[in-house]
């Protein structure tokens, strides 16, 4: 078991460019089912041994693709989205950076009528160690095991995935849920999927500054924990203000300060690292408990 | 990105929202013929991209085009936290009865736009949310449909507009909306929406951010975008790619990706250190791109020490190298490099580095504790 995505994932692959197609080798490599992409008015031609389709449609139809990774540059990201959000397709991965927010609006207004679930955008995707790799994450980082991780960042992923398997914690799932302030699967609700994983035995959440994510994650996990999480929160020496790369990593006023979301963590039962390299102890430490 | 007051406004004014008869003026000359044109008492406005203005002495009422004169003389050339006042907005004086705030900004949680409306207007809002949140009504439109009538009548009621305003506000606020919409903006707020004597409603001041990812499609907003000094080198940085933050302290950062830049930064505070900048050079940096990055970092005279963590994922340590190697040969640092290199290509990198002076470390903890202490270090000569 594992959340999201598994060995019977079919991904099909939404804007091969020059990015889309080196990591759509990639994930090949890592052993992911990548069954098709689309590039209109190549379709029924093939492109690094990958078959094109006209459109996500048509796609689905010939590869029963469940899964969507988006690398479709930013302007046409919302209509790439809403393609595969309206072929029915189970999951869509959005890579893309610098999504408008109103056109993020409007695709998680959509969703909201939706049976599928979006993971991004800004976000490195998804990835359940040693069955699938929906994502840009270099993969010998990662493990399988039963660390759920969710987390806001990209390399931030990557070093701390390191860290876990290098500690021999292995990952069920690992969530990347990306760094803009409008995203289709929240930190809350990302950790909500590994919470009701059974093969997901502790949860580690990595948080940024801004927004309430963090807070509201740590509330549904007091409320509901099943299983013990530990945190990390980046951005803690981050003066008001100052947007740090991603575009949700701002302290505005009083709102979205790390003291916030490391005392909501603190008030739930889990422990919060102050650097990554505390995270596999924490966990160990949970586990056992 | 920020617009003026007198933009936002021209802005509203062409949605069809009241505005106050007002003249851009750049000179005391050009205040006092703006006065006179106006030919009522006026309000001389500072245009500067930061909050506060009113108190920091950068709005004087003048009762005639000499008084406006000299107010104009008096604002133009300060300086407002930092900033340098170059222009002054002359506005036609409000007779203000009350004071209303009006906004619209996307809402995180809940994923849509909120418009909020209050009778407490004129201050600031976070502040009223903060000790008075009944005194925020909160509307949530769908992005997809927009501020419905009705909407902008529940407004009106819960915010306890009084009848005679009602149906004003509830028409502003659809226009705002639109405003909000067509703009892409991250944030439309007119506060104070005065409702002056006689009853009508006028927009005060106006604030309008627009999001810097849909530039792109804003083609005339975009040519408004205006670098002051402070942010020359973070737009030079976005031009090249990465994104830089100016920060106060002296230990210098370069890394990829956000999450693991801010985690660099609090690591060297939680060594004693502060970081002088934030620096991203973002995923599948180039030799070319890291030497930049480097130059740029180095520019500033505060660095003592720089901390380069890279976290290889497109990125490669190798590439990474060899940018740090050529500016460490082209152009000697005045100041200590120590590098952590991980991930792919990590290795290739390292004995691409071995011999160089520069020290390398194994974790980010230890660079940059090894960072924060040769910050402290006197300067080589």
């Amino acid at each position: 078991m594992s959340v999201l995505l598994d060995r019977d994932t079919r991904v099909l692959v939404q804007g091969l460019g020059r990015e889309g197609s080196f990591h759509a080798a990639r994930m090949k490599d890592y052993g992911t089912k990548v069954v098709g992409a689309t590039k209109p008015g190549k379709g029924g031609t093939t492109q690094d041994g990958i078959p094109l389709f006209d459109t996500v449609a048509e796609a689905v139809d010939s590869t029963d693709a469940n899964t969507s990774i988006v690398f479709v540059p930013a302007p046409d990201a919302m209509d790439a989205m809403l393609e595969a959000i309206d072929a029915g397709i189970d999951l869509v991965i959005a890579i893309t950076e610098g999504v408008p927010v109103a056109d993020m609006l409007k695709v998680t207004a959509v969703l909201e009528t939706a049976t599928t679930i979006l993971v991004g955008p800004n976000g490195p995707g998804a990835i359940t160690p040693g069955q699938a790799k929906v994502g840009i994450m270099p993969a010998e980082n990662f493990s399988p095991g039963g660390v759920g991780f969710v987390s806001r960042s990209g390399t931030l992923t990557y070093e701390i995935a390191d860290l876990l398997t290098r500690a021999g914690l292995g990952q069920s799932t690992c969530i990347g849920v990306g760094g803009d302030p409008i995203i289709g699967l929240p930190t809350p609700d990302a950790v909500r999927l590994l919470n009701e994983d059974p093969a997901t035995e502790a949860i580690v959440i990595v948080g940024e500054i801004g927004g309430s994510a963090e807070e509201r994650a740590a509330e549904y996990m007091r409320a509901e924990g099943k299983k013990p999480a530990v945190a990390f929160i980046a951005g803690r020496s981050a003066p008001p203000g100052k947007r740090m790369g991603h575009a949700g990593a701002i302290v505005s006023g009083n709102q979205g300060t790390a003291e916030s979301k490391v005392r909501a963590f603190e008030e739930a039962g889990i422990p919060v690292a102050n650097a990554p390299s505390e995270i596999p102890g924490l966990v160990k430490r949970a586990l056992r408990r | 990105m920020k617009l003026h007051e007198f933009q936002a406004k021209q802005l509203l004014a062409r949605a069809g929202i009241p505005i106050p008869d007002g003249r851009i003026a750049t000179t005391a000359d050009e205040a006092e013929a703006a006065a006179r044109a106006i030919d009522a008492p006026v309000a001389v406005k500072a245009q500067v991209h930061v909050g506060g203005r009113g108190k920091a002495g950068g709005i004087k009422v003048a009762k005639s085009p000499a008084e406006a004169r000299d107010a104009a003389k008096a604002i133009l050339g300060m300086e407002i936290k930092g900033l340098r006042v170059e222009k002054v907005y002359v506005e036609r004086a409000a007779q203000v009865d009350r004071e209303l705030y009006l906004g619209v900004t996307p809402d995180r949680d809940r994923r849509r736009p909120v418009v909020m409306l209050s009778t407490v207007g004129g201050m600031d809002i976070e502040e009223v949310a903060a000790t008075n949140p009944e005194k925020i009504a909160r509307g949530w439109p769908s992005p997809l449909l927009g501020l419905l009538p009705f909407e902008a009548r529940s407004l009106v009621f819960a915010a306890g507009v009084s009848e005679k305003q009602r149906d004003p506000v509830a028409d502003i606020a659809r226009r705002l909306y639109s405003v909000y919409v067509e703009t892409d903006a991250s944030l439309a707020e007119i506060n104070p929406l005065f409702v002056q004597k006689d009853g009508s409603v006028l927009a005060g001041d106006a604030k309008l951010d627009v999001d810097d990812n849909a530039l792109f499609r804003q083609p005339e907003l975009a040519k408004l975008k205006e670098v002051s000094k402070d942010d020359e080198t973070e737009e030079k940085a976005r031009a090249l790619g990465f994104s830089y933050v100016q920060l106060d302290g002296d230990v210098g950062i370069i890394g990829n990706g956000a999450g693991l830049v801010m985690a660099t930064l609090d690591a060297v505070r939680d060594a004693g250190g502060k970081a002088a900048n934030f620096l991203d050079v973002g995923g599948g940096a180039k030799e070319e791109v890291v030497r930049s990055a480097l130059e740029i970092v180095l520019a500033n005279p505060r660095v003592r020490s720089v901390l380069i963590n890279i976290f290889g994922g497109i990125t490669r340590g190798d590439e990474v190298a060899r940018g740090v190697l050529d500016v460490i040969r082209t152009h000697p640092p005045r100041v200590p490099l120590v590098i952590r290199l991980s991930g792919t290509e990590a290795e290739a990198g390292r004995r691409l580095l071995a011999g160089a002076p520069l020290g390398s470390r194994e974790t980010m903890d230890d660079a940059a504790a090894e960072a924060v202490r040769l910050a402290t270090q006197p300067v080589r000569a």
